[in-house]
């Protein structure tokens, strides 16, 4: 990866490598805080400021680091990070820190932030390797709003706690759709958004792993 | 270069730096941070209690609820005498600093409720509650009563605020729970809230909490709908933790005794 830009590894991870989209990390949380905009752009903000930063971290160490407890010190440099990301929420913007609860703390196990340490911090230097953090970030951030956006409006009428299709339990005409509001409706949205975006770029579709083959002994007849 | 970085003492001495390092950005950040956070959860509660109490005004600045909270006597009752008690009983100063939650895991502090009585499905119950009075020119305005149970996936923890009278209820409120959103995290919706206010608890003897949820609405000529109110749809076993933990916290095991003196004066 030698050739690799600034703007390349900023912007290559929106659409040509996202991270959920493509490598299909990052999956739990996507799920968990995903119910409204305003929470998602919190949990947005946090992971891309830990992916940065130990991103960053980890690359001005990286040739001091025995590669015996090179996973353990990367661990050391996110959980700690993500301590003071989460202090910070509570000191600053407590009612969303109540809404994101535990999720914050999960940020150390979100495998972007492992990932992007091991694969790409520990091989780059650390002006690259705080722009892939944020790049990253980004392309968490791209499909996070995307799936907050449908669940949002579809599941509580809202955009940003404004209300656009009134709900009947609030005098109006809409009916939530109360799966939007559940965990697994994220499932059907993100799959939905690897679909349409391979179906754009064709060359994200991984070759099958094997083929089936034809059926060619008559037995169940 | 390579090679000196795997020795055994090297290992030891970037693991040491490393733990100190960010031992000491982690508790920089934890102890500067502190008292902002302190503010914050104080700041929080207080709005629960004065939302509760419908008190809170929409949009209400950091000054406006500390001002509007100052109004209410904070004091700790004892639930199976119905006194107040003093702070130094529960090793405090400040009442504001009990806290009932933590005390029911205390056994020295609370009682274990026998399985038949459980309806809350709380398992324990703390000795001493704290509860919230406003007091207009010598007249009890309002009392505001932590209230806690089991719905359907959690504890829903709450407060619920009565009239002077200590039977019409004038709010109630739940600041914490994780029931499912749209079906029982309805219990957040105002709407649904604004059905509770001027429910009566009490029948005119002011012993047995009544209060139901019931389900397709209340009946407008039903005879006892002062104190029915329309359960959550697609919320049962919600709406039936709501009614019992109302019913189990203003009954004898919980306030009822407090505000029986409450209301003759007594204390």
């Amino acid at each position: 990866m030698a050739d690799t830009s600034a703007k390349q590894v900023l912007f290559e991870p929106i659409f040509n490598n996202n991270p959920i989209g493509l490598q299909i990390l990052g999956i739990c949380s996507a799920l968990a805080v995903t119910t409204s905009l305003n929470v998602t752009i919190v949990m947005c903000l946090s992971v891309t400021a830990v992916t940065a930063f130990s991103s960053l971290a980890v690359s001005l160490v990286r040739t001091q680091i025995p590669a015996s407890i090179r996973i353990i010190v990367q661990m050391t440099i996110i959980a700690s990070l993500v301590i003071v990301v989460d202090q910070l929420l509570k000191a600053y913007a407590y009612e969303i820190s109540k809404q994101l609860s535990v999720f914050v703390g999960l940020i150390i196990t979100n495998c972007i932030v492992m990932g992007r340490a091991e694969g790409f911090a520990m091989k780059n230097g650390p002006v690259l390797s705080f722009l892939d953090g944020i790049g990253n970030g980004l392309g968490y951030s791209a499909m996070l709003l995307f799936v907050a956006f449908f669940r949002e409006l579809l599941g509580a009428g809202s955009l940003f706690g404004f209300s656009l299709l009134p709900t009947v339990n609030e005098g109006g005409w809409y009916v939530p759709n109360g799966l939007l509001l559940l965990p697994p409706s994220a499932f059907f949205i993100i799959g939905l958004a690897i679909w349409g975006l391979r179906s754009w770029k064709p060359e994200q579709v991984e070759a099958p792993e094997y083929k089936l083959s034809r059926h060619k002994a008559k037995e169940a007849f | 270069m390579a090679k000196a970085k795997e020795t055994v003492s090297r290992t030891l001495i970037v693991a040491l730096v490393l733990s100190i390092v960010f031992s000491v950005v982690v508790s920089t950040a934890a102890v500067m941070l502190k008292p902002a956070q302190v503010k914050n959860q104080s700041l929080d509660i207080k709005t629960n209690i004065l939302s509760a109490a419908g008190m809170l005004p929409a949009g209400a600045s950091a000054e406006q609820i500390e001002e509007l909270f100052s109004r209410f006597d904070v004091r700790l009752v004892d639930l199976d005498t119905g006194e107040y008690v003093e702070p130094s009983a529960v090793g405090v100063e400040d009442p504001m600093k009990f806290d009932m939650y933590k005390a029911a895991s205390d056994p020295k502090l609370s009682t274990s409720i026998p399985a038949s009585e459980d309806v809350a499905g709380i398992k324990r119950r703390p000795n001493i509650a704290k509860v919230y009075t406003l007091t207009e020119n010598g007249k009890l305005k309002r009392v505001v009563l932590p209230v806690h149970g089991y719905g359907l996936w959690s504890t829903l923890y709450g407060f619920i605020s009565l009239e002077g009278d200590l039977n019409t209820i004038e709010g109630l409120g739940f600041y914490s729970h994780a029931e499912t959103p749209g079906l029982g995290g309805e219990v957040d919706n105002p709407r649904w809230k604004q059905q509770w206010v001027g429910k009566k608890v009490y029948e005119d003897d002011m012993t047995k909490p009544q209060i139901r949820l019931v389900k397709g609405g209340v009946d407008a000529n039903a005879p006892d709908k002062e104190h029915k109110v329309d359960a959550l749809s697609g919320a049962t076993l919600t709406s039936r933790g709501v009614e019992h933990l109302i019913n189990y916290w203003l009954g004898e095991r919980g306030y009822a005794t407090f505000l029986q003196k409450l209301r003759q004066g007594e204390v």
